[in-house]
C-alpha cells in the first residue's frame, strides 16, 4: 500500500451490485466505506454493508446519484478521502472528476482532461491513430463536397455508411452498397443535413455488416501499462451487452495478441492512469479489428477478466487512485479458461423485456464450482422503479468454453427468485443454442433471434413458490 | 362537469415533456381528447405514455415534473 498516499475512506458515488462490488475490494483493501443513496436505497443491500450511508436526495438520479454538488457534500462532510464513481451516473463526466480533485479528494477513475480527451469521438479517433491503433476507415470529419465525398467512398471501399452529421445517433444513416448507390444518395444525405441543420456536411464510415463487439481490459498507473486481455460482448438487445465472455472464440493467437497490444499502445501513449476499456470492432472475414472507443470506468462485465486472469481489477483501480504502482507487469498476467459473465434484469423476457420492478421471494443463489454471482438482492427485496434493471451478473468459470457454457446453464438452474422476473430464461436458452454454442454470432444476431425465441423465455417453473 | 383524474398504471419518475428541450405535452386549462398524451413515466430507463382516458380539459397536474410516483398515483385531474 502506498504509506501516506493510500486511501482510508472511500465514498461510493453509485448504488446496487457495483456498489456492493466496491465495498467489498475497500473491506479488503482496510478502507472504510461511505455510501451514498438515495431515498428510495435507503433499503439497499449497499447501503447495509457499507460502514457509513448518507441520504442525498430523492428517488430520481438527477437529483441524487448524478448530483455532483450532493455527492460531494456528502463527501467532505463524512471525511472521504477519494470517491468511486462506479460505472454509469457519473463516472464518466469530467466537471465530477476534476471536482472531486479540487476538493482535496482522489478520484478513482483518470483525470477529467483524458475523460474529456476520449468523450471526445474525434479526439479519442487522433489519438487511436497516433497510437497506430486502426480505426474504422472514414472521413475524420464532415465533407462538404460531393466530388470529395465520393472519391473518398471508392477509397474508404464499400459498403460506406453515410451520415447527415457526425454522431447523432442512429437518424438519418444511408448505406451504399457501391458507387451508383453512392452517387444517388450522398446528394440526398447532403440535402437532408442541409434542411435539417442548415450545413449540407456528411459524414463517412466504412460498413462492419457482421462485427463482432471486443473489448481489451486495460490497467495503467500513468507509466506502466498492461491489458488483461479481451472480453467478446457481440450478443446485444437493444445495443445493451447480455452475455459477455472472455476469451473471444473468434480470435487466433495472432491477432489477440496483436488485438491486445493495440490496446495497450493506446493506454501508454495517452499515459492513461486507472481500469479502463478500449473497444474494438471485428471483421470475422478479414480478421480485421478496428477501434471504436475507448471507456474511462471499470465497466459491468469486469468479473470476466478477473476470472480469467484472477487479477482484482476495482482493488488495483482502488489502489492506483491512492498512488500505488500497479502490482503487476504484462509477463505475470496469464490467460487461464474461460469465463461467461450474463446480466440478470428485473425484466420479463416473455413480455418483450418490460422492465419488472418486483419483490424478490424464495430466494436462492447459484453456486458450486466456477460460480460468482454479484448482485443487489436479498429475500424481500424490493426493485426500486427508478434505475436501471440490472440486479446481477451470473459469472462462470471453465477450463473450457464448452464446459463454461455447460456451468452457466447448470447455475442458472439455481437462481431462483421468486416473484421476481428477470432475464434468467434468456440465458438458458442461450446456452442451448447451436450457434452460441460454437460462438458463430456477431452483434445483430441476437434481436433476429429473439423474434423468432422470445415467446419460449418462459420462466413458469421459477414464478411458482 | 364531472370531475374525472388522469393515473399512472406504472411506479417510477414523471414527466411533463418528451425532453427536457421541448414544451411540455399539457399545460392547465388545456383540452384534452381521450388518448391524449399527458406525461412521460420513466421505469428502469424505459418510457412509457401516460394518456388520457376521457375528453375534458386540465384543472390541475398533482405532481411536478421529475417526481417519484406510484403506480395508480394520480397524475392530472380534468372537468369532463
Amino acid at each position: 500500500m502506498g504509506q501516506s498516499m493510500g486511501i482510508s475512506k472511500l465514498l461510493i458515488a453509485n448504488r446496487g451490485e457495483i456498489a456492493v462490488r466496491i465495498i467489498r475490494a475497500a473491506r479488503e483493501m482496510g478502507i472504510t466505506t461511505v455510501q451514498v443513496y438515495s431515498a428510495a436505497d435507503a433499503s439497499s443491500l449497499a447501503v447495509e454493508m457499507a460502514d457509513e450511508a448518507v441520504e442525498i436526495g430523492p428517488p430520481p438520479a438527477t437529483k441524487s446519484y448524478l448530483s455532483i454538488e450532493a455527492v460531494l457534500n456528502a463527501a467532505k462532510q463524512t471525511g472521504a478521502d477519494a470517491v468511486h464513481p462506479g460505472y454509469g451516473f457519473l463516472a464518466e463526466n469530467a466537471e465530477f472528476a476534476d471536482a472531486v480533485e479540487a476538493a482535496g479528494m482522489s478520484f478513482v477513475g483518470p483525470s477529467g482532461d483524458m475523460i474529456r480527451s476520449m468523450g471526445d469521438k474525434a479526439s479519442a479517433r487522433k489519438a487511436a491513430q497516433e497510437a497506430g491503433v486502426p480505426t474504422v476507415p472514414g472521413s475524420d470529419g464532415i465533407i462538404d463536397d460531393l466530388d470529395v465525398a465520393n472519391a473518398l467512398a471508392s477509397k474508404i471501399g464499400f459498403p460506406v455508411m453515410i451520415k447527415a452529421t457526425a454522431g447523432g445517433g442512429g437518424r438519418g444513416i444511408r448505406v451504399a452498397q457501391n458507387a451508383e448507390e453512392f452517387a444517388k444518395l450522398a446528394p440526398q444525405a447532403a440535402a437532408e443535413a442541409k434542411s435539417a441543420f442548415g450545413d449540407g456536411g456528411l459524414y463517412m464510415e466504412k460498413l462492419i455488416a457482421k462485427a463482432r463487439h471486443i473489448e481489451v481490459q486495460i490497467l495503467g498507473d500513468g507509466t506502466s501499462f498492461v491489458h488483461c486481455f479481451e472480453r467478446e460482448c457481440s450478443l446485444q438487445r437493444r445495443r445493451q451487452k447480455v452475455w459477455e465472455e472472455g476469451p473471444s472464440a473468434a480470435l487466433n493467437d495472432e491477432v489477440r495478441e496483436k488485438l491486445c497490444a493495440s490496446a495497450v499502445a493506446l493506454a501508454a501513449a495517452v499515459k492513461y492512469r486507472g481500469a479502463g476499456t478500449v473497444e474494438y470492432l471485428y471483421d470475422d472475414e478479414s480478421g480485421d479489428f478496428y477501434f471504436i472507443e475507448m471507456n474511462t470506468r471499470i465497466q459491468v462485465e469486469h468479473p470476466v477478466s478477473e476470472m480469467i486472469t484472477g487479477i482484482d481489477l476495482v482493488t488495483e483501480m482502488i489502489a492506483i487512485a491512492g498512488g500505488t504502482p500497479l502490482s503487476m507487469t504484462q509477463d505475470q498476467i496469464k490467460l487461464r479458461g474461460h469465463a461467461i459473465e450474463v446480466r440478470i434484469n428485473a425484466e420479463d423476457p416473455a413480455n418483450n423485456f418490460s422492465p419488472f420492478p418486483g419483490i424478490v421471494s424464495d430466494f436462492r443463489t447459484p453456486g458450486g464450482p466456477g460460480v460468482r454471482f454479484d448482485h443487489m438482492l436479498y429475500d424481500g427485496y424490493a426493485i426500486p422503479p427508478f434505475y436501471d434493471s440490472l440486479v446481477g451478473k451470473l459469472i462462470v468459470h471453465a477450463h473450457t468454453r464448452e464446459a463454461a457454457i455447460a456451468r452457466l446453464a447448470r447455475a442458472i438452474t439455481e437462481l431462483k427468485t421468486g416473484s421476481l422476473k428477470t432475464t434468467a430464461p434468456l440465458f438458458t436458452a442461450l446456452a442451448n443454442d447451436p450457434d452460441v454454442q460454437v460462438g458463430n454470432f456477431h452483434t445483430k444476431w441476437l434481436e433476429p433471434w429473439l423474434e423468432q425465441n422470445a415467446h419460449t423465455l418462459s420462466d413458469d417453473k421459477g414464478e411458482n413458490a | 362537469m364531472a370531475k374525472s383524474e388522469i393515473k399512472s398504471p406504472l411506479p417510477g419518475v414523471f414527466y411533463r415533456s418528451p425532453s427536457p428541450e421541448e414544451p411540455n405535452y399539457k399545460e392547465v386549462g388545456d383540452a384534452v381528447k381521450a388518448g391524449d398524451v399527458v406525461g412521460l413515466v420513466e421505469v428502469m430507463k424505459t418510457y412509457t405514455e401516460v394518456k388520457a382516458e376521457a375528453d375534458g380539459t386540465i384543472t390541475a397536474f398533482a405532481v411536478e415534473n421529475e417526481d417519484a410516483i406510484m403506480p395508480g398515483q394520480v397524475i392530472a385531474e380534468l372537468d369532463t
